[in-house]
């Protein structure tokens, strides 16, 4: 069986902010490509990140799993993360897993660069 | 998105509702909001159980038969209930695992949080000795064989379980071990063993959440027991 195929893009709309578009499939098998993000997002001075999943096509337990994996990390920095792009139902998984009370969700981009 | 996906998930619930069928098993965990790794109070703990069951048996086959017969797999000394609708996303079951004290058995519970046909996840409610998710499931090996494997992502709940974490460690590795023995056996595979990994993803504690300690089924569950001659007598 062929592991999933995520893509993840590293911007930085301003000073101090990163967005990484997340694409794909998020699952376990990627921890490898969206912690190689995380490092490349996390240049100096890096306070916040938005976790931009427009791109995204499926996630699985195995990819909430990795997201708090990198929840840690931030923490440990010292970085807020916020999410935006996300579907409702994965806004509700979101909701369900109680990741919202750590990476707060926005309706889009702006608002959750605006948010950092 | 893949149409199937929503299916996978269980819906969003504020606060767990146990069957009518399983009440009496269900008492701890009725009424108790879910509990993410975020939620819970000790270090956070990545750990993983494998057993590679040969080619016999494909991942979807295996994982398939142990969604169905999941509670025939667990060793002594724990009880797992399910409905009679089986397993599927959002199935709330009550759990009962004898504390090692004498006359005492700790309930509490799970949700099933995923599906898919490869692996299945749980999440764990507030007063859990856990907080976070254990995911069972099953894939091909390098070798082309099917190896089946118990991944959890956890923290203990409150300051009270996070002191008993040391026994409780070696509590997991001998169940989980033993579960998966089990399941290997069922299918025509022993003499294998065991490969477990563990590492810890956070060594901070979450202070914030020490008062997770209200909800402790271990304690609440000695209530329950202490207290049965009186609710039979009100009864």
């Amino acid at each position: 069986m062929q592991a999933p195929v995520a893509t993840m893009g590293v911007r930085h709309p301003r000073p101090q902010v990163a967005v990484i578009d997340i694409g794909g499939e998020v699952t376990s098998h990627c921890e490898e490509v969206l912690m190689g993000a995380y490092e490349d997002a996390s240049t100096a001075g890096t306070k916040g990140i938005v976790l931009n999943f427009e791109g995204l096509d499926y996630m699985n337990s195995g990819g909430i799993g990795m997201l708090v994996t990198l929840l840690v990390r931030a923490n440990r920095n010292k970085q807020k993360l916020a999410a935006c792009g996300l579907t409702p139902h994965y806004q509700q998984i979101f909701q369900l897993t109680r990741l919202d009370e750590a990476i707060t969700l926005h309706d889009d981009e702006a608002a959750a660069v605006a948010a950092l | 998105m893949n149409v199937h996906d929503e299916s996978n998930w269980a819906s969003k619930v504020e606060r767990l509702e146990v069957s009518d069928e399983l009440a009496d098993a269900g008492f701890n965990i009725a009424g108790k909001r879910l509990a993410g790794a975020q939620q819970g109070f000790g270090k956070l703990w990545q750990r993983r159980y494998s057993i590679d069951l040969g080619t016999g048996i494909t991942p979807e086959q295996l994982v398939a038969d142990w969604k169905q017969r999941f509670p025939t797999y667990w060793p002594d000394g724990a009880t797992f209930h399910v409905a009679l609708t089986g397993l599927k996303p959002g199935t709330v079951s009550p759990i009962a695992i004898a504390s090692g004290a004498p006359g005492l058995t700790v309930s509490t519970g799970i949700l099933v949080l995923y599906m898919d046909d490869t692996s299945f996840t749980f999440m764990c409610p507030e007063g859990h000795m856990f907080a976070g998710w254990i995911t069972f499931g099953a894939e091909e090996g390098p070798s082309g064989s099917t190896v089946a494997d118990v991944k959890i992502l956890i923290r203990t709940s409150d300051p009270v379980y996070e002191m008993g974490w040391p026994v409780m460690k070696r509590k997991e590795d001998i169940f989980w071990s033993a579960t998966l023995v089990n399941l290997a056996k069922d299918h025509g595979v022993t003499g294998v063993p065991v490969e477990q990994t563990t590492s810890c993803v956070d060594r901070k504690r979450l202070w914030h959440n020490w008062t997770n300690v209200r909800h402790n089924s271990g304690m609440r569950s000695a209530w329950h027991t202490a207290t049965t001659p009186f609710r039979a007598v009100r009864a």
